[in-house]
């Protein structure tokens, strides 16, 4: 069996999102979990991208390590910026889960088709009439972006008023007329 | 060929710093420490980009990698911003207006 030489790259960056995670969990100081959780977006961005999957790495950059870490600083001015410990006790729970769903995963792995099979599903039927027909239907060069927006463009337009809308209603929860009210008590 | 593994090579070294990075990250002690290290690690991610899309040999590594460059300085920027004034909502034209220490109540 030869190595890939791209496949150090990955365990190289699966090995830092482990040491991240471990630290993330461990670590007390508030302020330096969020710049590790930043980072570790970040990190799974890269490694998205070294697998080849451009537009999920693209949405994790911009999503997880751009506007996540910036909610999490705003969401750490509300609260202390130490983490208090927790009793073992506690912890129990957690563990038991974070176990079950990691033994759900192992079970399921090897259902899935090996690394870089050519004959997954999703590369053997209506995938195939997309890679083939995209150059012709609609000249866009990458064929995801085809498929999300020009295939299924209208379902694309759907998700993006419902978030709009989504985030219209929060804000509007939240009041956008704070700091005007703030400026008439004085 | 050889141009691949000199491009496999480099990108292996930004990885390495990349993990000193992460290293100081970690241990701190200070925020501005930290912030330091996570801004130098959106660097050292910016410039992996780049040697990747060489390592494929494709071009595409270089455009990703400006939207990371683009990421980290706003992110940068907010992390700045918390630190002089504890609070996310005042604009960038108005800051040199603002108290000094930062308390705005």
């Amino acid at each position: 069996m030869t190595l890939d030489p791209l496949q150090i790259l990955d365990v190289a960056f699966l090995a830092m999102l482990l040491v991240i995670a471990f630290a993330i969990v461990r670590l007390n100081n508030l302020f330096a979990v969020v710049m590790l959780t930043g980072v570790y977006s970040l990190v799974s961005a890269v490694w998205l991208l070294v697998l080849d999957a451009v537009d999920v790495s693209f949405t994790e950059a911009a999503v997880g390590a751009g506007v996540s870490t910036v909610l999490m600083l705003g969401a750490m001015l509300l609260t202390a910026r130490e983490a208090k410990p927790v009793s073992a006790s506690r912890r129990l729970g957690p563990l038991a889960v974070s176990i079950a769903a990691g033994a759900a995963l192992f079970y399921a792995l090897p259902d899935l088709p090996p690394y870089g099979a050519a004959d997954t599903p999703a590369n053997s039927y209506v995938g195939l009439e997309y890679l083939e027909r995209t150059g012709t239907d609609t000249h866009i060069p990458n064929v995801v972006t085809a498929v999300l927006a020009s295939y299924r463009g209208f379902d694309t337009f759907g998700e993006t008023v419902v978030i709009f809308a989504a985030g219209l209603g929060v804000m509007l929860l939240l009041g956008l007329n704070g700091r005007k009210k703030k400026e008439d008590s004085k | 060929m050889t141009e691949y593994w000199f491009y496999l090579a480099a990108s292996l070294g930004l990885l390495l710093s990349m993990a000193l990075m992460l290293a100081r990250l970690l241990s701190g002690p200070t925020l501005y420490d930290r912030t330091l290290a996570v801004n130098s690690f959106g660097t050292k991610t910016v410039l992996f980009l780049c040697m990747f899309g060489f390592v494929i040999d494709r071009s595409d590594g270089v455009d990703i990698a400006l939207l990371y460059a683009l990421i980290n300085f706003v992110a940068t920027i907010a992390i700045l911003k918390f630190f002089r004034y504890r609070a996310l909502d005042i604009a960038l034209a108005r800051m040199g207006t603002e108290p000094l220490n930062g308390e705005r109540q």
